[in-house]
């Protein structure tokens, strides 16, 4: 086992340095410079130009900027941000919690909803609700995210009163950051009202981003259900006559499972994908939302420093799905 | 179910909570983070509404709701006969926020003022490069390095500005959020500490509001500032609701979650003046959008040629269409609620007939041209892609076939000020002082028509330029009004630009807010806001 879980360590370092190249390089291949967008329609005169860029290091050649990058990287120093001045990874660390806050409970919910949904439309193949709950999935696919929080938004805050509009709780609420979690933070603060209220303004944003993978790990697990209802053992289980339960819940699901924990680990990408919109209209204090600013004012270090944090996540979950698959399927941790 | 009813709980008692304190709170749902809270690096409204509104207070300030120039922080001022220099005479007993991250043992002072400008202005001053990479943009942008040359303690109460030459904008500059007022104690506590950085988080000013906390993206919060020289304000709290969605904006102020919003899209503002709880206020934005022609590239360097392109388009459709009624057709360079605005120029008329006679008349056949358009909405033109079209189907009716193109918006901006640009671009400037050379001169000056300047329409015309020279050197009001005023009639003879229209700026509130004003230059000031519980 150990050395199945240092095997793939091995992999992130390559893949890690690779991706150093790759974020340091996407903002910079994008048209625009940030020096022009700091001036606006005022204009910058030649010789102001070079005594920014000289200023800010972009003057230098790409090389000397990127091993220059890499070598703050190792002293742990992502850089300032050219907008706000501050350093990358400070900033980024205050809003990363609020993105796996919003993250978690949303695979959460996808995973607590979309699983069961799939295993029981898979035993009930051809049944009504097996294809009432699949064609529902295929909507919540293909829902364009914006478009559907506004919806939320406008039914359950606006018509109906029952949520707040966004934020992550009620502006009455001030206490300091412990852990950057809302629904932990507010337990600590010891404020009456105030998880309830964190809680309560998790609830649009996490349906929202929840939608897309919940339809695709529904999806996943049915036809996986599916598949291995079809196998032998299945039968032979089903032949000894154990219950339907046991033939299910303990034969086919533990198999079932493992294209589908492949699916969530995967979904994690497009939860960063989704978490920009969804943390745009919800006014979420979370990375996408930082992202996509940082992007439109080309802030090539905060770019950077965005997309390596991001891409670690990702590593790191996906390492934790590898390690999961080896403790469900010992197959793999012995090849 | 359960959950619900515990939910339910916690949000009664919230509410409980909430009324037991009955601390007076303004809730503004603003439309970004602030990018820092030192007001002098930045020029986004965003940024200076939370610093420089807030938090700090000018020299001069511009009075409420106009852009007239009044005492702030220094109560009178002396300008001697060469208009070279200016004598400013302080308010004494000003005194800088205490808060819990720093209390001052003095009151504002003449070193507070030195500091001030000269960690702007002097590469040595130690405190010039506080954090990587900062530059000031609004410092050299309104040419304060060139004009300003020292600025001088006379005494605890009197400051000297020495300048290079006379500047008639000097005053209104100096109102500017750049020209904000910091505390030289609280920036030598944090160089003591090695803290520097902290200057441009945790702000101390003397302004209405003191600095409490801000969380990124999400919410900035203060509180009044008891001691405010200008009397204190009529709430407790005032706290920035970061919400960058418009429509969310709204939604949030529906809900009651906020009281003020700025920035509606157009396509809202109707709605919102339907509802019984709300108000929206409305005011002509200091600011103009316009096509500038390239003044050095033939067919365009003919006079005629740009008159006739002129009165080809149909500028109220594009009001109509493209700023849904929020806005007017522009005549002049400067909007109508500047000082010096010419209201006896007559716009040129929209005569497809009369503009094909006068493109004969010059001996141009079959033109085809280039229309830039913007890939970004601003706050002077919603729409640029939409009026670049519809000014295509107007120059066509004419027999100008026009290809629309655009870049990037840094690519835009840069590629806009090259000499060799081939077309018309789309553009447009939200003024920053009140002061008509902040239009005419920074748009229109020869200063400014070179590769990378700012006049983009290149056009360097002697008579035009002599006028804004002399009237930015000319102290005397009535003077001054009288050189715009005949520079604006040259402007519109020559017609370096199409002029196209001046955008509205809407505010909805709820009804409970009182004593908001609408500043022309588009920041937020909330020093004089009450709510009603």
């Amino acid at each position: 086992m150990i050395r199945f879980v240092l095997g793939k360590l091995a992999y992130l370092l390559p893949t890690f340095l690779g991706i150093t190249i790759v974020a340091f390089g996407f903002v910079r291949v994008l048209p625009g410079d940030p020096v022009l967008l700091m001036a606006g329609e005022r204009g910058l005169s030649p010789e102001r130009h070079a005594e920014l860029s000289h200023a800010l290091g972009f003057d230098r050649p790409l090389w000397q900027q990127y091993l220059d990058f890499l070598v703050r990287l190792l002293h742990g120093d992502f850089g300032v941000s050219l907008v706000t001045k501050r350093p990358v990874l400070h900033e980024f660390f205050t809003l990363f919690p609020a993105t796996i806050e919003l993250s978690l409970c949303a695979i959460l919910l996808a995973t607590a909803i979309g699983l069961p949904l799939g295993i029981f439309a898979a035993i009930r193949r051809g049944s009504w609700f097996d294809q009432v709950s699949m064609s529902t999935a295929l909507v919540g696919y293909s829902m364009p995210i914006f478009w559907w929080g506004l919806l939320l938004i406008i039914f359950f805050s606006g018509f109906l009163g029952w949520t707040p509009v966004s934020g992550r709780i009620s502006l009455m609420y001030f206490f300091p950051k412990v852990t950057g979690f809302m629904l932990i933070d507010s337990l600590l603060s010891g404020q009456k009202g105030a998880f309830a209220s964190a809680l309560s303004h998790l609830i649009l944003p996490a349906i929202v981003l929840a939608t897309i993978p919940m339809a695709v790990i529904a999806r996943q697990a049915r036809s996986a259900m599916l598949e291995v209802l079809g196998e032998d053992y299945v039968r032979t289980a089903r032949a000894k006559g154990l219950s339907a339960w046991r033939v299910v819940g303990l034969h086919a699901l533990r198999n079932a499972l493992i294209p589908v924990i492949t699916t969530i680990g995967l979904q994690v990408g497009t939860l960063m994908g989704g978490a920009i919109l969804t943390e745009t209209i919800f006014s979420w204090p979370g990375i996408g939302k930082a992202m996509v600013d940082s992007i439109s004012r080309r802030d090539y270090p905060s770019v950077q420093g965005g997309l390596l944090i991001i891409a670690a996540a990702v590593m790191l979950v996906n390492l934790i799905v590898d390690l999961l698959y080896g403790l469900i399927n010992p197959r793999i941790r012995h090849r | 179910m359960k959950y619900l009813t515990r939910l339910a709980t916690g949000l009664v008692m919230a509410g409980l909570l909430g009324g037991a304190a009955a601390a007076k709170t303004l809730v503004y749902c603003s439309e970004g983070s602030p990018e820092g809270f030192d007001p002098a690096p930045y020029t986004a409204g965003t940024t200076l509404d939370a610093s420089a509104k807030a938090v700090y207070n000018r020299l001069v300030e511009f009075e409420k709701g106009t852009t007239k120039v009044i005492p702030g922080l220094a109560e009178s001022w002396d300008v001697s006969a060469d208009g070279k220099e200016y004598t400013f005479h302080l308010r004494k007993g000003v005194k800088f926020h205490t808060t819990d991250f720093f209390t001052p043992t003095r009151d504002f002072n003449a070193d507070d003022v030195v500091f001030s400008f000269n960690r702007q202005g002097k590469a040595d001053d130690p405190w010039h490069t506080y954090i990587e990479g900062i530059t000031y943009e609004y410092y050299t942008g309104m040419e304060m390095d060139k004009v300003i040359t020292d600025v001088v303690k006379v005494d605890d109460n009197t400051v000297k500005f020495v300048l290079s030459r006379p500047e008639a904008p000097f005053l209104a500059d100096l109102a500017m959020s750049f020209a904000s007022i910091d505390s030289k104690e609280y920036a030598d506590k944090l160089a003591a500490e090695g803290r520097q950085a902290d200057f441009n988080n945790q702000p101390i000013g003397t302004g209405p509001f003191q600095f409490v906390a801000y969380e990124k993206d999400a919410v900035i919060r203060y509180k009044a500032n008891p001691d405010y020289w200008g009397g204190a304000p009529k709430v407790d709290d005032l706290v920035f609701a970061i919400t960058p969605d418009a429509a969310v904006r709204v939604q949030k102020l529906k809900a009651g979650e906020c009281q003020v919003m700025p920035f509606p899209s157009p396509a809202d503002i109707e709605g919102l003046k339907a509802d019984p709880n709300l108000t929206v206020m409305d005011q002509a934005g200091l600011n103009v959008a316009y096509l500038a022609y390239n003044t050095v590239v033939a067919p365009f360097d003919n006079v005629k040629v740009r008159k006739a392109l002129n009165m080809a388009i149909n500028k109220q459709a594009i009001i109509d269409a493209v700023f849904q009624g929020t806005g007017q057709v522009a005549k002049n360079p400067i909007p109508p609620t500047m000082w010096s605005y010419n209201d006896a120029v007559k716009d040129d008329p929209y005569d497809p007939e009369a503009a094909k006679k006068l493109l004969e008349e010059a001996g141009v056949k079959d033109l085809s041209m280039k229309v830039w358009a913007m890939p970004v909405q601003r706050p002077y033109m919603p729409n640029a892609q939409r009026t670049a079209e519809l000014i295509q189907a107007d120059f066509a009716k004419i027999g100008v076939k026009v290809e629309i193109v655009s870049y990037e918006w840094g690519e835009y901006l840069k590629k806009s000020t090259e000499l060799k640009r081939d077309g018309a671009v789309i553009l447009g400037w939200t003024g920053d002082n009140g002061d008509p050379d902040n239009f005419m001169g920074v748009l229109l000056g020869c200063a400014g028509a070179g590769e990378g300047g700012s006049n983009r329409a290149h056009w360097c015309y002697k008579p035009f330029d002599d006028l804004i020279q002399k009237a930015k050197v000319t102290s005397d009001m009535a003077e001054r009004t009288k050189l715009y005023e005949e520079a604006q009639v040259v402007f519109k003879e020559q017609a370096p630009w199409a002029t196209i229209a001046h955008s509205t700026v809407f505010m909805p509130m709820s009804k409970k807010v009182s004593g908001y004003v609408m500043d022309p230059l588009g920041l937020h000031d909330f020093s004089g806001v009450d709510v009603a519980e």
